[in-house]
């Protein structure tokens, strides 16, 4: 993954002309992925006017304040902070809450021989297969009966039923080396000291590389807050976008709405930016 | 694969497994087994009563040309979003690994998309090409093309592949790259001493060395263009022109909450469930492949 193991230069190829060909090559493509970022920068920057005179401007404009605050503290139905702070919770609950059930069955299945073991094991495995945009409807159902429509409850329960942080936090387990829990057998500590004081701390970097890839999950979520939040103080940011744009032939606020958008994608930049490590770790480790 | 060492009773495990098992009880088992139950009944337009109808709703479902269309539309589409997401991500973690310097800065700022919200993709590639003030239209309009992906079915299907595929360049980058560096450059080296040039070295033997991640990547791919990609159509399309992009999972939400239609929603459901099923096979069956290998 990282980039030391590579032999000296001039080895594999030719250098100079064909090491700038390849500099400017990357530059392209990066400038090309990123184009849409910047344009919803730009257009976050400026006025209403300049964005419906097409063609507007490529260079970020003096509105900026103006445009942010506007969004964060009228929004369109409703401020774009309350969003913000629904998707915040909504995405720490998702991370959190998988993981600490997936911690804790998983210690049960590599710890433990219980009646009904294999089978819970299976059963958490189907899980894996369906997300939730295929059972949309009956979940709705189940949810609606607990009268959690409009909930935080609801946003999160039901994305937090699946199994893959058992099974990361599972096979990590089976790595443990097995003189740890003899050891703490012949001392006498009982199954959940041992959890505490010697799987938790093993299991640190596991849990952040897979909190980092929940909160992006969770933060990511649109099927589900926009069938189960009908108030739009419980809009969440990334379903929140839509319903800015007005119904009709009304033109939308522009400025707010691509405000809004660079919002809504701050927070997951800067989880997978500033832990970039732990994020690929994390990443090839629950797909593969 | 079992731990030796394990402690005793049984009390304790169940409790610890307890959460998990009920949330899942709760929100998936029993939801699921619904879908199953109600995709066998039909509801009256009133909702009063429902009348059971056996494997009516899919026999219904497969003479819907609707149904077969949304069909061909899932296929078309998650064909052309995994190539585009596959190829542009392939050529640069190529280039990317022919750099010393640089290789890792220009990891970070490929991975940016990736963290952005399908939904939000969207926003942004509507907001460039939107018919009013898109600032792509707009040039493609001062060139003579007269761009329209509310009107044009084929204009509306690529702008939504696009949008879909822009995100996944950063995920496959990342993993295109990690297989590159982990090819030895002992082999190539060999080659190149032998004469052999950068393309044919890379397709004769770079490429059979990557293939499983190749393989991976392309089914996580196209299990995303059929389940994942729900908040691009919503954005950009809302399924339309005339269901023109109106994916599998659309019609699901379509039918089910706009259209109410529940036993045809829920017979959905099941097929979609068995399209799952097929595909956790394929992925698992590669798997094991890996571990063996």
């Amino acid at each position: 993954m990282s980039a030391h193991n590579i032999p000296p230069p001039g080895m594999v190829e030719k250098r100079g002309n064909s090491l700038w060909l390849s500099h400017l090559l990357m530059i392209t493509g990066v400038l090309i992925v990123f184009f849409p970022i910047w344009l919803a920068f730009v257009a976050s920057t400026v006025t209403q006017a300049e964005i419906t005179q097409p063609p507007m401007p490529l260079l970020p404009g003096d509105h900026l304040i103006e445009n942010y605050s506007r969004a964060l503290t009228a929004g369109v139905n409703v401020p774009v902070a309350t969003m913000l702070l629904n998707s915040l919770i909504m995405a720490i609950g998702i991370a959190l809450g998988k993981i600490a059930i997936s911690l804790l069955s998983a210690f049960a299945i590599v710890y433990f021989r219980f009646p009904g073991r294999t089978t819970f094991f299976w059963l958490i495995f189907l899980t894996l297969m369906l997300p939730v945009e295929v059972r949309i409807v009956p979940t709705y159902e189940v949810v609606a009966g607990f009268g959690m429509l409009n909930s935080y409850s609801g946003l999160i329960f039901p994305l937090i039923a699946s199994a893959t942080a058992t099974f990361l936090f599972r096979q990590f387990f089976m790595t443990i080396p097995d003189e740890l829990a003899e050891a703490a057998r012949v001392d006498g500590a009982r199954p959940m000291q041992f959890f505490v004081d010697i799987v938790l701390p093993m299991s640190r970097t596991n849990i952040a590389a897979l909190f980092v890839i929940l909160f992006i999950y969770g933060w990511n979520q649109y099927l589900w807050p926009l069938l189960i939040t009908t108030d739009p103080s419980m809009n969440t940011i990334v379903m929140g976008i839509k319903q800015m744009f007005p119904s009709g032939d009304d033109t939308a606020d522009w400025p707010v709405i691509m405000a809004t958008s660079i919002l809504a994608m701050i927070p997951p930049v800067i989880v997978v930016i500033s832990m970039q490590k732990l994020f690929i770790r994390g990443l090839v480790d629950s797909e593969k | 694969m079992e731990k030796r060492v394990t402690f005793k009773g049984w009390k304790l495990p169940l409790l610890l497994v307890f959460p998990q098992l009920l949330i899942s009880v709760v929100f998936f088992f029993y939801p699921a087994g619904q879908a199953i139950w109600q995709s066998l009944f039909v509801a009256d337009p009133f909702g009063l009563s429902t009348q059971f109808v056996g494997l009516g709703n899919f026999e219904f479902l497969f003479s819907d040309k609707y149904y077969r269309a949304s069909f061909t539309t899932t296929a078309i589409f998650s064909i052309l979003v995994t190539i585009a997401s596959l190829v542009p991500a392939l050529l640069l973690a190529v280039i990317a690994d022919r750099l010393i310097k640089g290789a890792t800065v220009y990891r970070t700022l490929l991975i940016w998309p990736y963290a952005v919200a399908p939904a939000i993709a969207g926003v942004l590639w509507l907001f460039m090409f939107n018919t009013r003030v898109g600032v792509i239209s707009w040039y493609l309009g001062q060139l003579g093309y007269d761009w329209n992906h509310v009107l044009n079915d084929q204009e509306a299907m690529g702008l939504v592949v696009v949008a879909s595929a822009w995100g996944r360049i950063s995920y496959n980058f990342l993993f295109f790259f990690a297989a590159l560096q982990a090819v030895p450059k002992s082999i190539i080296e060999a080659a190149a001493i032998d004469g052999a040039r950068f393309w044919r070295r890379f397709f004769n033997m770079v490429l059979p060395l990557i293939s499983p991640t190749l393989f991976f990547l392309l089914v996580v791919n196209i299990v995303y263009a059929f389940f994942e990609t729900f908040g691009v159509i919503h954005t950009i399309t809302s399924g339309g022109p005339q269901q023109a992009t109106t994916i599998l999972v659309y019609k699901v939400f379509s039918d089910g909450f706009v259209g109410q239609d529940l036993g045809s929603s829920a017979a959905q459901s099941v097929v979609l469930l068995v399209v799952v099923g097929i595909m956790t096979v394929v992925q698992f069956k590669y798997l094991e492949k890996r571990v063996h290998y």
